[in-house]
């Protein structure tokens, strides 16, 4: 029992950051909750469907089908949670002072919740798959019944129990800064997701590594760790990051930043009369 | 400017060519999964080069080679076989684990 109870935990570790971040990051926002949970559904009913595919998935491109799928959905992730961040840059002077006008320009259609929800749906699809996997494997083994249940049961419940911590920690922000502190946790969150995607491209043998390991700091703060599991999907925590990831994670940090300044600095448009 | 990009683009497409060049040479070992424990049990390759290991899983469900000190989480359905392109290593012992079944499938790599 304990040994699904661990893996369903590590799994679902990751997708219940990535929603707590998202629906953190949201706040404000008419039915995001709706949005956000049909992102969950959606991502449970697209591993499934993975996990269906997942020897057509391994045998395509020359083998390397599963890393480009990974990667791929790591980069939509990133593009996705990079739009959220810019645009919301440019409505942040606006809805900090007022969080109904935000709740306005989206019923306007301004502002589309589907990036949240896609960002959703890709961490419960990544994750997803490898549990079904794994669940499947042990189904299959003959394992009993009552007790993979309840293992999963009490991995979900130990995932989501952080992912909730997390959320109810970040909405005691006070709302002045709230933005601020959850922007920059987005912007870190989308570089360390660029960097696990150049992961897989070099893996798939498209990108070449640079350096194999620029700094060791395993001793110090080991991945293997749960704090350094958290940091990872965080921050983008690497205990021994290739040349190719740091490139990845600094550059996605630099034109997200930079995009998210100029936005900022611009002058805020007036409010057209509806 | 016009030719400083076309010199950019010669040194990118000699590092380019010599890697594909290079990879057909690369090393290639294989790792079997079977009864969810992996054999050999160590795997000793060449530090500083490139090297595939190709992974034949002959158990019937799927299993998670992965390994922290490596990068690499790769899942390899059940009865099918799977490439993992790796390298090039610094001299060192890296740890890999079958992450469906971490308490009989473990493994080491050696590069020397």
């Amino acid at each position: 029992m304990l040994g699904s109870a661990v893996i369903v935990f590590r799994e679902t570790l990751e997708a219940a950051l990535i929603i707590a971040i998202v629906l953190g990051a949201s706040r404000g926002l008419p039915a995001r909750m709706r949005w956000v949970f049909s992102g969950v559904g959606l991502g449970l009913a697209g591993s499934l469907v993975v996990a269906f595919f997942a020897g057509t998935i391994a045998d395509a491109a020359q083998g390397r089908g599963q890393e480009l799928f990974n990667a791929g959905v790591l980069l939509v992730a990133v593009s996705m949670l990079a739009w959220h961040n810019i645009w919301m840059s440019g409505h942040a002077r606006k809805h900090a002072a007022e969080m109904q006008s935000l709740g306005h320009d989206v019923l306007t259609g301004s502002k589309p919740l589907s990036a949240m929800l896609l960002v959703t749906a890709l961490a419960v699809l990544r994750e997803g798959a490898e549990t079904v996997l794994f669940l499947y494997g042990l189904f299959a083994g003959g394992a009993d019944h009552m007790d993979l249940l309840l293992g999963s049961l009490l991995g979900l419940a130990g995932g989501a129990t952080i992912g909730a911590l997390l959320y109810f920690g970040l909405v005691r922000i006070p709302l002045g800064k709230f933005f601020k502190v959850t922007g920059l946790i987005v912007l870190l969150l989308a570089a360390g997701l660029a960097a696990s995607a150049a992961n897989y491209l070099v893996q798939a043998n498209l990108l070449p590594v640079l350096a194999e390991e620029v700094w060791d700091s395993s001793a110090l703060l080991s991945m293997e760790s749960m704090p350094g599991r958290i940091l990872h999907v965080l921050i983008g925590y690497v205990d021994r990051p290739s040349g190719i990831e740091l490139v990845f994670y600094l550059v996605t940090l630099a034109f997200i930043g930079g995009m998210m300044r100029y936005m900022a600095a611009r002058p805020v448009a007036k409010p057209a009369a509806a | 400017m016009i030719q400083i990009l076309s010199r950019i683009a010669f040194v990118a497409f000699l590092a380019l060519s010599t890697q594909a060049g290079a990879q057909s040479s690369t090393d290639e070992l294989t790792l079997t999964i079977k009864d969810h424990r992996f054999s050999p049990t160590e795997l000793t390759v060449p530090a500083g080069k490139k090297f595939r290991i190709v992974v034949d899983n002959q158990d019937a469900t799927a299993e998670e080679f992965e390994s922290k000190a490596l990068r690499v989480e790769k899942v390899i359905p059940g009865k099918k076989k799977a490439t993992i392109n790796l390298g090039p290593l610094k001299p060192g012992s890296y740890a890999f684990v079958g992450e469906f079944h971490e308490s009989t499938a473990k493994g080491t790599l050696v590069a020397k």
